[in-house]
């Protein structure tokens, strides 16, 4: 029974560190260019079969295995910096003027080819690409035999990306400018700051981390057709639980539903992925705004 | 708003029944296409309030599983599809009473979540709905009378046709009421609705039920036309697909959502076939260039042809 829970536990932490990636990248894009991107959860499962085929060759040829770590670093920067400014520059930046609806579908069109665009190049069958696990080896916590990768690597980089991007935004000029754009696009316009160009920046940092996200998440599960909807659904659940645009929320609601999802998968396997949701509805029925966010949306 | 749409509407009744006799296989498409018009019709009254749901697919579900469960107890397609409509409906109202109090991203997103739990349930729950194998549903009869499959697949296009036709109407009379009347409102200021002494909310609850129920209606005609329902009913692709042919027919009129649907069903049967890894995208990429390019969809453009022939004339 404690065994149990002390690996549920173990599983949440890891667990919510990736959703964590995924979750701040939305909050991020959303805060700044106030447009939901449904196509985010594509780009997590993206980075994540990059990292796998870049992994597999770096796993047969090199022969440090160590090497299969900044692999997945490697790849989300690769998905992000190609993938982002296109998306933005080609589709995003026409978008801005219109209503919130048509930006939402303008994104789900996009999710939707580029759900397609991965099983052309990917197939169908599952991926699995376990050699940075094996490269940082085993650990043993009590009783219980982890991974070092999932009990250190995973939380080690969800705060690391929590801290920088709280420093970032609150005490370089890069991040205070991006905040300026988003409290007010036209003062900061006028303060001479290059608007769309903090847009596409943003964007394309969102990207990398719905990329690394994915990398990150594909040495410990295997990547099959599907993983992006469920990831941009649970995403959101935790972006919504936290309130939309909330950073640091973001990271305390992961945790919670990384949490309850695990335990939930040891004690309750069919409700799994009904948790997660059940946390938001109950949050979001006693505060509609979710736990951090007020009704006129404090940003970044 | 106030065209006349009884020419186009028995021009398209004709061309369905002739294109049927022509190729009978065809009765199966129509079928499947009207239902899913039907459900895409909820999904108008949802767009003309400017929200947008990517979770109908639940309702077509909720529709099409209760066929399923009900079947081997009651038998009759005149029970059957009430009990689809109801159930939709009752499920409709508990997730509208929650979702009702969002607009735009959380509107659209929770319908999601929603719809995908449904999805996850459908699947686990092996032991009630045999996961991902799905229940076959024997043929019901109808108003107390067992058909061979040739006169039972007639019948069924002639109900989806009569509910297609009937509930059109009554979506018409529903958008010209003050009800209806409200619910561009809510898109366009929902500050002012509220100083009329109209609670947006409750507005949006009543058209998100009705749609809810189009959509089990729809769901519960699916399930009787297959035979066989399956998760995928709820899957997220299937609720995209819904708003697909939503933004394809275009929402300036009730007959856009079965012009859209008869439409895309015709397509999908060649184009699913011939690129099956590709379909998503090919509708995604569609998608883009109808909102980007002809914003107001097929209906749109059958309008402005029909405009400027009256012009000449």
């Amino acid at each position: 029974m404690t065994l149990l829970l002390l690996l549920a536990v173990l599983d949440g932490l890891a667990y919510a560190a990736l959703v964590f990636m995924v979750a701040v990248g939305l909050t991020l894009v959303f805060g700044v260019l106030r447009v939901l991107n449904v196509a985010h959860g594509s780009f997590f499962a993206i980075g994540g079969y990059v990292a796998a085929t870049l992994g597999g060759a770096v796993a047969t040829t090199a022969a440090a295995p160590w090497l299969a770590l900044p692999v997945l670093l490697v790849s989300a920067i690769l998905v992000g910096g190609l993938l982002g400014p296109v998306v933005e520059k080609l589709l995003l930046s026409r978008i801005y003027v219109k209503d919130h609806v048509l930006q939402l579908l303008v994104t789900f069109a996009l999710f939707m080819i580029l759900e397609d665009v991965q099983k052309l190049i990917w197939g169908v069958q599952p991926i699995f690409q376990d050699a940075a696990v094996k490269a940082l080896g085993p650990v043993e916590v009590g009783d219980i035999v982890y991974t070092r990768y999932q009990l250190f690597l995973l939380p080690a980089v969800a705060a690391t990306t929590l801290l920088g991007l709280m420093w970032f935004l609150r005490r370089t000029l890069t991040g205070r400018v991006i905040v300026a754009v988003t409290q007010d696009r036209e003062a900061a316009t006028a303060m001479g700051i290059d608007a769309a160009r903090v847009y596409m920046l943003t964007f394309t940092f969102g990207t990398m981390l719905a990329a690394l996200g994915g990398a990150l998440a594909s040495p410990t599960s295997s990547l099959v057709p599907g993983a992006g909807v469920n990831m941009i659904v649970l995403s959101f659940a935790v972006v919504a639980t936290a309130g939309l645009g909330q950073i640091e929320g973001a990271a305390l609601t992961a945790l919670l539903i990384g949490l309850g999802r695990s335990v939930a998968v040891y004690f309750a396997p069919e409700f799994e992925v009904v948790i997660p949701y059940l946390i938001m509805v109950a949050v979001l029925l006693v505060r509609p705004y979710g736990l951090f966010g007020s009704p006129e949306l404090r940003r970044v | 708003m106030g065209r006349n749409l009884t020419l186009p509407t028995v021009l398209g009744i004709a061309l369905l029944f002739g294109l049927s006799f022509l190729a009978p296989w065809l009765k199966f498409v129509f079928t499947i296409a009207l239902a899913k018009g039907l459900a895409v019709l909820g999904i108008l009254l949802l767009l003309r309030a400017g929200q947008v749901s990517f979770g109908h697919a639940l309702y077509v579900a909720v529709g099409a599983y209760t066929v399923a469960f009900t079947r081997p107890v009651a038998g009759d397609v005149l029970i059957l599809l009430p009990l689809a409509v109801l159930a939709a409906g009752t499920v409709g109202v508990l997730v509208g009473l929650f979702v009702t109090r969002y607009r735009d991203i959380f509107f659209g997103m929770l319908n999601l979540a929603f719809s995908m739990v449904f999805y996850s349930l459908l699947e686990k729950l092996y032991a009630y709905t045999k996961g991902t194998d799905g229940i076959t549903v024997v043929r019901p009869s109808i108003a107390g009378v067992m058909l061979e499959r040739v006169p039972y697949e007639w019948t069924m296009l002639c109900l989806a046709l009569t509910l297609a036709v009937g509930l059109g109407l009554l979506a018409r009379v529903f958008l010209a009421s003050p009800l209806g009347q409200a619910l561009p409102a809510i898109k366009t200021r929902e500050t002012r609705l509220e100083f009329a002494g109209i609670s947006a909310k409750r507005v949006l609850l009543v058209s998100y039920v009705a749609s809810a129920m189009l959509a089990g209606l729809g769901g519960g005609l699916i399930a009787m036309t297959t035979l066989h329902v399956t998760p995928l009913l709820a899957y997220w692709t299937h609720s995209g697909e819904l708003v697909f042919i939503a933004i394809l027919g275009g929402g300036g009129a009730v007959l856009g959502p079965f012009l859209g649907a008869v439409v895309f069903e015709l397509v999908r049967v060649y184009a699913a076939a011939a690129f099956p890894d590709a379909w998503q995208m090919i509708l995604g990429a569609v998608l883009l260039a109808i909102i980007l390019f002809a914003s107001r969809g097929l209906w749109g453009i059958y309008e402005d042809l029909t405009a400027k022939r009256g012009v000449r004339s």
